[in-house]
């Protein structure tokens, strides 16, 4: 079970690295880290945060709160919001 | 007073995408007016149009993934002239720091029609703004052009928007002549860009002033100076000129295609039969009398000022605009130099227009010719005693000394330049 819900969120992390692709400046797609910051480290540009939910939303077939907008600090903490919001439209 | 000269060049035109294919047009008398389905299906009465052609591969070699995702018509016509123009002047795109010394003035008309008349008003009314995205604010807000080039050239000096209808593009170009002058600055990017949206059109459309019977012949349908002659012809694109000190310029061997030794702005108040629709006949002669008194060739403008470049738009105001002219310079019909209109070949790019059209009168200024004036072999009566100095076919003009660019607005506003050869002596 536990395997089964790694490779789950291997697969949403890799899709949304992909997917943000667009928004980034300055940092090659395999130094991205769980904790690497989208706007400090990434450089996107924080306005861009909007569109990048929006992509969320269409592609992870979700919606995302504003009030939870927030998670999207973080990569990592982006991918756990969209599995989270997957498992519970499952 | 600091002299000022351009030494770059950059335009989007419905004949011609950059500089190189801009001119092969200018000299072969190519239109780029033509027939779209699209304005036919909305039910417009003029269903040509003169709209540019940017290839995909353009766009990805100018502009960055990001900058594609989020810049809309007036942006990308706009961000390319300028790019073209910045490069052509031998700038770089790569620099680290802002340049304090360099901005921009670069104006439009009606700017983001296609922004908000596709996106921002419909999913407004729709209850969908939630999903509208990042991009439309710097989309909608007027300064959305001098916005995007103040980031991709990393401009520290005046980053600004004008906007003065049809007179828009040449008055960006005073305006950032004057501020060079004033030794507020050393390099000024000046334009104007309008984009090829059917909401610019429309409301012209409606106002019945452009052409109604160009449909069957699109090539044909933008008529200035002619008798036939049946209103504008609606058009997009936008023109860019790289301003510099004449120091700045030698300091950096830069290559110089003219100086700008006349400029002037107003507006004739509205006044003296002047409407927010039409000119003040005084203000025109005011303006046209103020930039070239200011290039020094006003006493005798026969023989030094070779070409005029005319607003001429193909409706009523043409054969005023000729009266305005030989009033204002004070001569003969038979001694008025020779005269075209751009618009014969591309349209009314209108916010667009002096940019464009002062490119064109650059270049051919640069290299001696003047293009040829479309459709008006049959010359409006009351423009028939100039029909002389009107081009139907290419002049080659080697020894051209100066031209006079004149644009005209809604609001009754003016602008005109003066361009001159420069010359190292």
């Amino acid at each position: 079970m536990a395997k089964e819900s790694n490779m789950e969120r291997d697969k949403v992390r890799a899709e949304f690295v992909a997917m943000i692709q667009p928004f980034v400046r300055n940092l090659n797609p395999d130094q991205i880290q769980d904790d690497t910051l989208l706007v400090d480290d990434l450089n996107v540009n924080s306005a861009r945060l909007v569109d990048i939910m929006l992509e969320m939303e269409d592609r992870f077939a979700i919606r995302i709160d504003d009030e939870e907008a927030g998670a999207l600090t973080t990569v990592g903490g982006a991918v756990d919001l969209i599995v989270a919001k997957k498992r519970r439209a499952a | 007073m600091r002299r000022v000269v351009i030494t770059g060049l950059g335009v989007v035109a419905p004949n011609g995408t950059g500089v190189p294919a801009f001119r092969r047009a200018l000299r072969e008398g190519r239109s780029g007016i033509r027939f779209h389905q699209k304005l036919q299906d909305l039910k417009l009465t003029c269903q040509v149009a003169g709209f540019p052609s940017v290839d995909e591969a353009l766009l990805q070699s100018r502009f960055n993934e990001e900058q594609r995702r989020n810049i809309n018509g007036v942006m990308t016509y706009g961000g390319l002239a300028a790019i073209e123009c910045w490069l052509d002047a031998g700038l770089s795109l790569h620099d680290d720091q802002p340049d304090w010394n360099a901005g921009a003035v670069f104006g439009t008309g009606i700017g983001a029609a296609d922004t908000i008349g596709d996106k921002l008003a419909p999913m407004t009314r729709d209850g969908q703004s939630r999903r509208m995205g990042s991009a439309v604010p710097e989309q909608a807000m007027c300064s959305n052009v001098s916005a995007l080039l103040g980031g991709i050239f990393g401009l520290g000096n005046r980053v600004s928007t004008n906007s003065s209808a049809c007179a828009t593009g040449t008055e960006a170009i005073v305006e950032s002549c004057r501020h060079i002058r004033a030794g507020m600055a050393d390099r000024m990017i000046a334009g104007s860009s309008e984009c090829d949206s059917p909401y610019v059109g429309a409301g012209f459309d409606a106002m019945r002033v452009t052409a109604r019977k160009g449909n069957e012949c699109p090539e044909r349908a933008s008529r200035p100076m002619s008798a036939s002659a049946s209103g504008f012809v609606p058009g997009a694109g936008a023109g860019a000129l790289l301003l510099e000190s004449l120091d700045s310029a030698l300091a950096r061997h830069a290559r110089i295609y003219a100086e700008i030794s006349g400029a002037a702005v107003n507006c004739g108040g509205q006044r003296g039969g002047g409407t927010i629709t039409a000119s003040n006949p005084e203000g025109v002669r005011r303006c046209i009398r103020a930039a070239v008194a200011e290039s020094g060739l006003a006493a005798d403008p026969v023989g030094e000022l070779g070409y005029i470049n005319g607003h001429l738009t193909a409706t009523g105001g043409d054969p005023k605009e000729v009266e305005n002219l030989l009033a204002a310079l004070r001569l003969p019909p038979e001694k008025l130099p020779w005269i075209n209109s751009t618009k014969s070949m591309i349209g009314h790019t209108l916010g667009a227009a002096g940019a464009i059209e002062c490119v064109a009168t650059v270049l051919q200024l640069h290299e001696g010719f003047i293009h040829p004036s479309l459709n008006c072999e049959d010359t409006h009566p009351q423009i028939q005693r100039i029909a002389r100095s009107i081009p139907h076919e290419l002049v080659e003009a080697p020894h051209l000394r100066a031209a006079l660019k004149t644009s005209f607005g809604f609001g009754d506003v003016n602008a005109c330049i003066v361009f001159s050869k420069w010359t190292e002596a």
